[in-house]
């Protein structure tokens, strides 16, 4: 494992010189370290490259760390890794994704994830994404992720990507069961050139299903962000979905909510705001003494929290 | 001392809103600034904390004209506004709000003492997000707080009582009558609050622009609960009252 790798995995994931509970380290698309434990199996996948990782039923307070990284130009990473996690279980699964690069070249990395929560199960998932280095090759990172969650199942996602990754395409589809629940809070920031795709597509096809997607996202430079989501409720559901937008400079953002109630008890809600910071919030900083570019920079920092 | 010097403001629409303020407001005394609502009140702290620039006039702390300075020089002077509208913000919390303002970290325990001071269960807010989630009363009293975490050379807090309960109210009067005895700079507070006037040292009456009343608390108090309609609806039968003095 090179440095770069370690560097980016100290900031996508809490690594100290290894971790303590189960993991897999992928390097520039190859696997270079792995650790099962008694409850959660981490095995290759058969038929692509990637890992199948199953958590026992009634596996509690473990956690499961599957960073990648890519430290060089001319990679294109693919992985597929499928969780498929036992009932009634309740662990943390950590995903970060770090692109470095000091030449032009480009490099990606494309993380493709399918979650199969068991009954009653409880996930967190973090997703942390980085660029780093100096070259001006242009980093991207792709995440496709595929949920599915069975009666009374729970997962909580965390996705962040505060910076240096010039394009990403993130595709996020769930499939939520009876009385399940799916949360989704997505923080991005771009600035310079970059580009930011968001797509979510929610059935919710379970009695009492939910689904609450917060997204909170702030365009500097001249970058551009594209928010959509979808909700179809298919059943009795709530649905709420939430895109709060800052721009600055000349970034751009497009905000493209849609709802599809197709029974009568589904309960859909979108909001959405788009804007500028607004000069209220800078001007009751600065009479607490800050200058305007450092109550500029707590708003956006608080925002993105 | 704050010496404003015939100041004028227009609004952005050409209306003109303050017609030529005089005001002193000496150090160590409670002075509250009282009348109708749109007599200009509001836009007389905005112009003396430099959210908004004057048309004419000027405006001296100590003896220094800071009427060109900006809202940061004026706040690094000293100088706190707490809003009549506070702002609501997405993902800072209120520590975060009371540690900007105290311009330092704050312990657990000095956060705490802001928030039990405007009547607020500290555990409660203390990490809850200064967003549209709190109501009027608790952003009012978060806003209060902030300012007496500045502990500042003057501080403006602007009617203060808006939205606020009657039991958080009680506690207010003794923050602010606790202020007056411990002043260590200069205080101002805008309302329309009988208790709040009957704290004060000084009383000032803007109506429509201009100062139409200003003196010892006592008196002007007295001109403002009587029904004798001179006091407040003709602003040319001015009375000046200056240390006890009748300048008529
Ligand atoms: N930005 C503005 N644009 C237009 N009118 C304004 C603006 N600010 C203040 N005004 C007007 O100035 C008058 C005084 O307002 P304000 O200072 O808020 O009064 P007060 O605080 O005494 O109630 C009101 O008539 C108000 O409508
Ligand atoms: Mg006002």
């Amino acid at each position: 494992m090179n440095e770069i790798t370690k560097e980016i995995l100290k900031s996508v994931s809490d690594y100290n010189d290894g971790y303590k509970d189960a993991y897999s380290i992928r390097e520039n698309g190859c696997g270079v370290a792995r650790k099962s434990t008694e409850n959660i199996k981490i095995e290759d996948k058969e038929d692509a490259p990637g890992l199948v990782i199953r958590v026992k039923p009634g596996t509690k307070g473990e956690r499961v760390s599957i960073p990648a990284c890519v430290t060089h130009g001319n990679i294109d990473d693919i992985v597929y890794n499928d969780f498929y996690i036992g009932e009634g279980a309740d662990v943390l699964i950590v995903a970060g994704c770090g692109v470095h690069l000091d030449t032009g070249e480009p490099a990606r990395h494309n993380g493709i994830h399918r979650f199969f929560l068991g009954k009653n199960s409880h996930v967190v998932y973090q997703e942390k994404h980085v660029g780093t280095g100096r070259g001006p090759g242009i980093r991207s990172i792709d995440p496709v992720t595929e949920i599915t969650l069975d009666e009374g199942s729970e997962l909580e996602m965390d996705s962040l990507q505060l910076g240096g990754v010039d394009k990403t395409i993130r595709k996020t589809s769930a499939v939520v069961g009876k009385e399940a629940h799916l949360i989704i809070r997505e923080r991005i920031l771009t600035d310079g050139e970059q580009e930011a795709v968001t797509d979510f597509v929610v059935e919710m096809n379970g009695e009492n299903s939910g689904v609450n997607l917060i997204s909170r996202s702030v365009a500097k430079g001249s970058s551009h962000q594209a928010y959509r989501s979808k909700i179809i409720g298919n059943a009795p559901c709530t649905g709420h979905s939430e895109c709060d937008a800052i721009l600055a400079d000349n970034g751009k953002v497009d905000a493209a909510p849609e709802l599809s109630a197709n029974h009568e008890d589904a309960a859909l809600i979108h909001e959405a705001a788009i804007g500028k910071i607004a000069g209220e919030q800078i001007t009751k900083l600065r009479t607490l003494g800050l200058t305007e570019a450092e109550a500029e920079a707590k708003i956006v920092a608080g925002f993105l929290k | 001392m704050l010496k404003i010097n015939d100041l004028t403001w227009s609004a952005p629409d050409g209306g003109r809103v303050l017609r030529g303020v005089d005001l002193e407001i000496p150090d160590n005394k409670l002075v509250v600034i009282t009348g109708p609502n749109g007599g200009g009140k509001t836009t007389l702290a905005k112009l003396i904390s430099g959210l908004e620039t004057p048309d004419s006039g000027s405006i001296e702390l100590d003896g220094t004209d800071i009427t060109k300075l900006d809202i940061t020089e004026r706040a690094k002077l000293g100088i706190s506004y707490a809003f009549q509208q506070p702002v609501r913000f997405k993902g800072i919390t209120v520590s975060d709000l009371l540690e900007l303002a105290a311009g330092e970290k704050l312990s657990v325990g000095e956060a705490r003492s802001y928030l039990m001071r405007v009547g607020l269960c500290a555990r409660e807010y203390i990490n809850r997000e200064v967003n549209d989630t709190l109501s009027g009363g608790e952003i009012k009293r978060i806003e209060i707080a902030t300012v007496l975490a500045r502990h500042s050379r003057l501080s403006i807090f602007d009617e203060p009582e808006a939205g606020i309960d009657l039991w958080s109210f009680n506690n207010l009067i003794d923050v602010f009558t606790d202020m007056r005895k411990n002043l260590n700079g200069s205080l101002i507070i805008i309302s329309h609050q009988e208790r709040i006037l009957s704290i004060a040292d000084e009383i000032v009456v803007i109506a429509d622009g201009k100062i139409t009343m200003q003196g010892e608390a006592d008196k002007v108090l007295k001109c403002l609960l009587s029904d004798d309609p001179s006091c407040m609806e003709c602003p040319k039968k001015e009375v000046h009252y200056h240390g006890g003095e009748v300048n008529e």
